[in-house]
């Protein structure tokens, strides 16, 4: 495709307006889930303690993120290949961080709305909002997948697009500490089960196996009322009906 | 399509493109296999299906290519096709129960042509499409995860208009009972339970972001909850300690339609299904992917 031909950042020279490295940055197919960082917090060297060990020359490549410094265009094409690599890698590491901050969790609470990581597909799951999360906080070695707060757990991404964006630059802990920051948009979750049927009937082996879980889940529930949980708020659970929707949905 | 009719000519039929084939080579039919005529001319197999479907003799006509006995007027030509349509949807889903069905079936589902489940843990197992209903109409079709036993909205837009009855509330469970290497595959790598961490720490069971459906991915792992699962053989197992009542509004019908569907009994595969030995065949090499 064009755009990612093109999907290099060339600062100014040429085109009649310069775009801002992160804004630039934000638009490459793929960076979807990335959410914008405050330049003050990517100048806060405090903030950036140990990614030296991961770039080199981190201060040359704050500049080009925060757009004090433009790449010089005088440099062999593959230096200045190899600069922006850098500064898209710290900025992505940086923004695993980001992320857990109060500015960051408003940020992605943004996209999260708006829908920007995807819904769940599960039938029961009514197309709760997903978010992203990483299996391990060091860099490549997973990509990223997204965590559903109604039913709890992780999906691949849709799009392939997506499969080959890192999950370290989200990291393990976001979902946790989004849904701690916001409780009110914690889910309620459904307890409706499939069960395979074959005539009408439903298999055994999957009947009895929803039986366990469901005796698992009623065992949860008693320890849950026993400590005073509310269960009729965000993070409870919801029987629904089943109802036959009147038209196709 | 409308314009089928002009184009049939019983001695060049052979090398024309069936209704059917037409049919199921539309941009998001791919799902549909082709049902063999011979299904489709026995009465038998259609039985029901006059009181359902409007224009039941010039659709049936339609879909086997046939010229109908009295001309179509031409402003119902549209209806016609629509209920053709409808009607080989509801044949389709009973013919995919049938032996032949089910190995048209079994190749398209070797080649992931209805897509993989997206849960991580899945590892990329193959999809089954289902219907929730088996009425027209109500719903669209759904996918069906033998690893996860959950089913799955169709991600392609695609999809999203074709009917569920068009496959049938049977198809999901007739299929893994039909080629049992697919649960076998499954069974062994089923407990496998996202947990959400907080810097490396697990989130208090009390949180509200807590481990709430964690039994929804469950299986049985240690003696004492096998010993458990056993005990859940036809019933939830009658423990006074956990009677619980986890919904704010109790309503005691939906109880008791619980403790009915829970009387599940063994099935068996179809029985005019002799095992479709070639068809398993095939399957086993999906065993190994
Ligand atoms: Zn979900
Ligand atoms: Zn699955």
């Amino acid at each position: 495709m064009e755009d990612e031909a093109q999907a290099t950042f060339s600062s100014g020279s040429g085109s009649e307006f310069t775009e801002y490295w992160i804004d630039w940055f934000l638009g490459v197919r793929g960076n979807e889930y990335f959410c914008d960082i405050d330049i003050e917090y990517v100048k806060d060297r405090f903030n950036l303690t140990g990614l030296n060990q991961h770039v080199d020359r981190l201060s040359y490549l704050i500049d080009v993120i925060t757009d004090a410094h433009s790449i010089d265009e005088s440099q062999p094409e593959a230096v200045k290949l190899r600069i922006e690599e850098n500064a898209k890698y710290l900025y992505s590491l940086i923004h695993a961080r980001y992320i857990l901050t109060p500015r960051g969790l408003v940020k992605m609470s943004e996209k999260f709305k708006s829908g920007d990581f995807g819904y769940c597909q599960r039938q029961y799951c009514k197309l709760q909002a997903l978010l992203p999360v990483g299996i391990s906080d060091v860099p490549k070695v997973y990509p990223v997948k997204l965590y559903c707060p109604s039913c709890q757990d992780l999906y691949n991404p849709k799009s392939s697009r997506h499969h080959s964006i890192d999950g370290a630059f989200f990291g393990t802990s976001f979902p946790a500490m989004f849904l701690q920051a916001y409780p009110e948009l914690v889910p309620t979750h459904s307890t409706q089960i499939y069960i395979p049927k074959v005539f009408g009937f439903q298999l055994h082996e999957h009947a009895k196996l929803t039986r366990w879980r469901v005796h698992q889940r009623d065992k949860y529930v008693k320890n849950l009322l026993e400590n005073n949980v509310n269960l009729s708020g965000p993070g409870g659970y919801v029987e629904d009906t089943d109802e036959k929707p009147t038209g196709k949905r | 399509m409308s314009n089928m009719a002009e184009t049939i000519n019983s001695d060049s039929s052979e090398e024309l493109d069936t209704w059917i084939s037409q049919y199921c080579s539309m941009f998001g039919r791919d799902w549909f296999v082709e049902v063999d005529p011979e299904f489709i001319e026995d009465d038998f197999n259609l039985t029901g299906l006059n009181s359902s479907v409007p224009f039941f003799r010039e659709a049936l006509d339609t879909i086997l290519d046939l010229e109908p006995e009295t001309p179509i007027r031409q402003q119902n030509l549209p209806l016609v096709e629509h209920a053709a349509e409808l009607l080989y949807g509801l044949i389709h889903a009973r013919y995919i129960l049938t032996k032949q069905g089910l190995q048209a079936m079994a190749e398209k589902y070797e080649q992931k042509q209805f897509g993989v489940c997206s849960r991580f843990y899945c590892e990329g197992m193959h999809l089954i499409p289902v219907g929730r209903y088996d009425q027209a109409g109500i719903e669209t079709v759904r996918l069906y995860c033998p690893r996860c036993c959950d089913i799955y909205v169709p991600t392609s837009s695609r999809y999203l208009n074709i009917d569920g009855a068009f496959f049938g509330t049977s198809f999901a469970g007739v299929f893994v009972k039909m080629y049992p290497e697919i649960e076998e595959q499954c069974q062994q790598s089923r407990n496998r339970v996202y947990e959400l961490k907080l810097y490396g720490f697990k989130i208090s069971p009390l949180a509200p972001s807590g481990p709430r459906m964690a039994w929804l991915r469950s299986t049985p792992q240690t003696v004492e909850e096998i010993a458990e699962y056993d005990a859940c053989e036809f019933e939830l197992p009658h423990d006074e300690e956990v009677d619980v009542e986890i919904y704010d509004d109790d309503d005691d019908d939906d109880e008791e339609d619980e403790v009915q569907v829970s009387r599940a009994i063994k099935v068996t595969p179809k029985p005019e299904s002799k095992r479709a030995d070639d068809a398993s065949d095939s399957m086993k090499s999906i065993v190994k992917e």
